[in-house]
């Protein structure tokens, strides 16, 4: 098949680039930041997805799939950009394989979508709508955007899937949870020790694959492990876990060797994003390799 | 610690059955490193401050989905952490029951993490459902806080009982196991439940007794388990149906109350008279 990777120089595109190719597939990628060393047989076009430009690669290339992993959120970018990138971006993926006649459409998401509050259940199925989103606005975009590909369900020729993303971690050391990992010290909410749930990247990227492969329709959770608490993660990757008191903590981060975050990204210091990931199992036979034990070693062994 | 008190907590966390991972945390979060610490505090007042008798435990099932649906005794959860405690304490092998915390428990720090470590999850009807699908032992109070609030003139009576309960038991085929629970109301005799007080910590209410402080007297509790109460439906049948099953387990429940009361008022005539 044709695959077209938007986003395809990201740490976890990487890895489904390279896994497409060894699976025989014909892949092309989009991105503006540059790859050194990227497979001689990707064919990758640094260009704005929301440029002229990218709509000719979809022209050219004719693809029968296009994975979408194009979108960023409140860490790597700031503001109207960020809004004008994720949904923009999004729009002209979905418009130009509609146009272009792509069989198939995989939105690669985030699990972060069903938002983290006191009263909200932990194992957030699909059909549940997003909440929370007045305590962290910085993820309106992207819950926008999720939305928006789900509308495609009904509008669009294509198939498509939706994927909800738990936290990955691996060699890129990018993703949301890697980014809090980065610095030695890694902060608590003082009180609170929330679950995360989280992939080892090798086998995120094989579940993207998988939904290339397979072809589910509809909006899928995926997931592997069971959820650890944020202080286990954080010890279990070397790092040192400090408890501070949620009003000072609002003063430290991006501070004293604290990563960086919205404000509203405390509200996942306090309480769980998990999601049940049965139907991505069921519609793909998704099997994790790595476990939660080994993913935490793996990145350990990364260093800091 | 817990072997200085005589409890065996470190064999009986091990005996639990709940798909622990390589770090000892279940798929819901649940510690045994947590459950040791939490269990050797309820221990010691289970077994020498309360001094709890459970009686028909053999009523509980060993293993597989049930719910225990019992009395709110005591302005504070001491009637839920005993149950607790004589599940994990007194039935062998032991079970973690896991109750449905009110919602402002997991909001708070500190007790935010502890309800969580302990499987004491957040009362929402996609908690308890997922976790009898989970087989696990789910303890509810249908009286809610309205129960908890019982002043101490109350401690014997019921308030009305919501219904959530008996159409989860329903939906998810799950045996109801009744209890009564004696002397919560006498550990903690509320004479006035402070809402404005309470409102200001994050709390309902903080019950007021007449030493002030709501700490409980160290008085003895009981727990009385019933038989088993199987219903047959889908959850989905009318209000009028669903009350008649409330209120047959709300009757058994005031059935073991009242025992319970006899029996203890018997025990201490025969002590008396000897």
């Amino acid at each position: 098949m044709k695959v077209l990777v938007a986003g395809a120089a990201s740490g976890l595109a990487r890895q489904v680039v390279e896994l497409l190719l060894a699976d025989g597939h014909q892949v092309a990628g989009i991105d503006r930041r540059s790859w050194p060393g990227a497979p001689p047989r990707l064919a990758l076009h640094a260009v704005d997805l929301r440029k002229r430009a990218a709509e000719d690669v979809f022209r050219r290339f004719r693809p029968d799939v296009v994975v979408h992993m194009a979108t960023v959120t409140s860490l790597v970018m700031a503001g109207e950009e960020r809004t004008r990138m994720n949904l923009g971006g999004t729009r002209a993926v979905f418009e130009h394989a509609h146009a272009y006649g792509a069989k198939h459409v995989v939105f690669v998401g985030r699990h972060t979508y069903y938002g983290a509050a006191a009263d909200l259940a932990l194992y957030h199925r699909e059909e549940e709508p997003p909440q929370s989103l007045g305590t962290f606005p910085e993820l309106a975009d992207l819950v926008a955007a999720d939305l928006y590909a789900g509308t495609t369900l009904w509008r669009g020729p294509h198939t498509t899937s939706v994927l909800r993303l738990c936290y990955t971690l691996g060699p890129s050391r990018q993703g949301t949870l890697a980014s809090f990992l980065r610095g030695h010290r890694a902060p608590l909410v003082l009180g609170y020790d929330p679950l995360f749930q989280f992939l080892d990247e090798s086998d995120a990227a094989k579940a993207i694959v998988l939904a290339v492969e397979k072809r589910p329709q509809g909006i899928f959770n995926v997931a592997g492990p069971a959820p650890l608490p944020l202080s286990t993660i954080i010890e279990g990757t070397g790092r040192t876990a400090v408890s501070v008191p949620e009003p000072l903590l609002k003063l430290l981060v991006g501070r004293f060797g604290f990563p960086s975050l919205p404000r509203g990204a405390l509200e996942h210091l306090k309480f769980p994003v998990v999601v049940d990931a049965t139907a991505f199992k069921k519609a793909t036979g998704f099997e994790f390799l790595v476990d939660e034990v080994e993913t935490l070693r793996r990145f350990r062994a990364l260093g800091q | 610690m817990h072997r200085m008190l005589g409890l065996d907590v470190d064999e009986r966390v091990a005996a639990l059955e709940l798909g622990f991972n390589g770090l000892g945390i279940d798929r819901w979060g649940v510690s045994k490193k947590h459950l040791k610490v939490f269990f050797t505090a309820l221990g010691s007042l289970y077994r020498y401050y309360f001094r709890v008798k459970a009686f028909g435990l053999e009523h509980v099932p060993p293993k597989g989905r049930g719910m225990l649906v019992g009395n709110h005794s005591g302005g504070v959860a001491i009637d839920g952490a005993m149950v607790l405690a004589s599940m994990f304490f007194d039935l062998n092998p032991p079970r973690l029951a896991q109750g449905m915390a009110e919602k402002f428990l997991n909001a708070l720090p500190v007790s935010s993490t502890w309800s969580s470590r302990t499987g004491q999850l957040t009362g929402l009807p996609e908690h308890a459902e997922a976790l009898l699908h989970d087989e696990r032992l789910l303890m509810v109070f249908p009286e809610g806080a309205r129960g908890t609030a019982k002043l101490y003139t109350e401690r014997y009576s019921l308030v009305d009982f919501g219904t959530g309960f008996m159409r989860l038991a329903l939906k998810t085929k799950s045996p109801i196991i009744p209890f009564g629970f004696l002397g919560g109301g006498a550990a903690i005799p509320t004479i006035f439940n402070a809402v404005a007080l309470g409102k200001l910590l994050g709390v309902p209410y903080i019950p007021v007794t007449p030493y002030l402080v709501s700490l409980p007297l160290p008085v003895n509790l009981e727990v009385h388990y019933g038989e088993p109460m199987h219903f047959e439906g889908t959850g989905a049948e009318e209000d009028s149906v669903i009350g008649g099953y409330v209120e047959q387990v709300k009757r058994r429940i005031a059935m073991l109350i009242e025992n319970g009361r006899r029996e203890r008022h018997e025990a201490k005539h025969r002590k008396d008279a000897r």
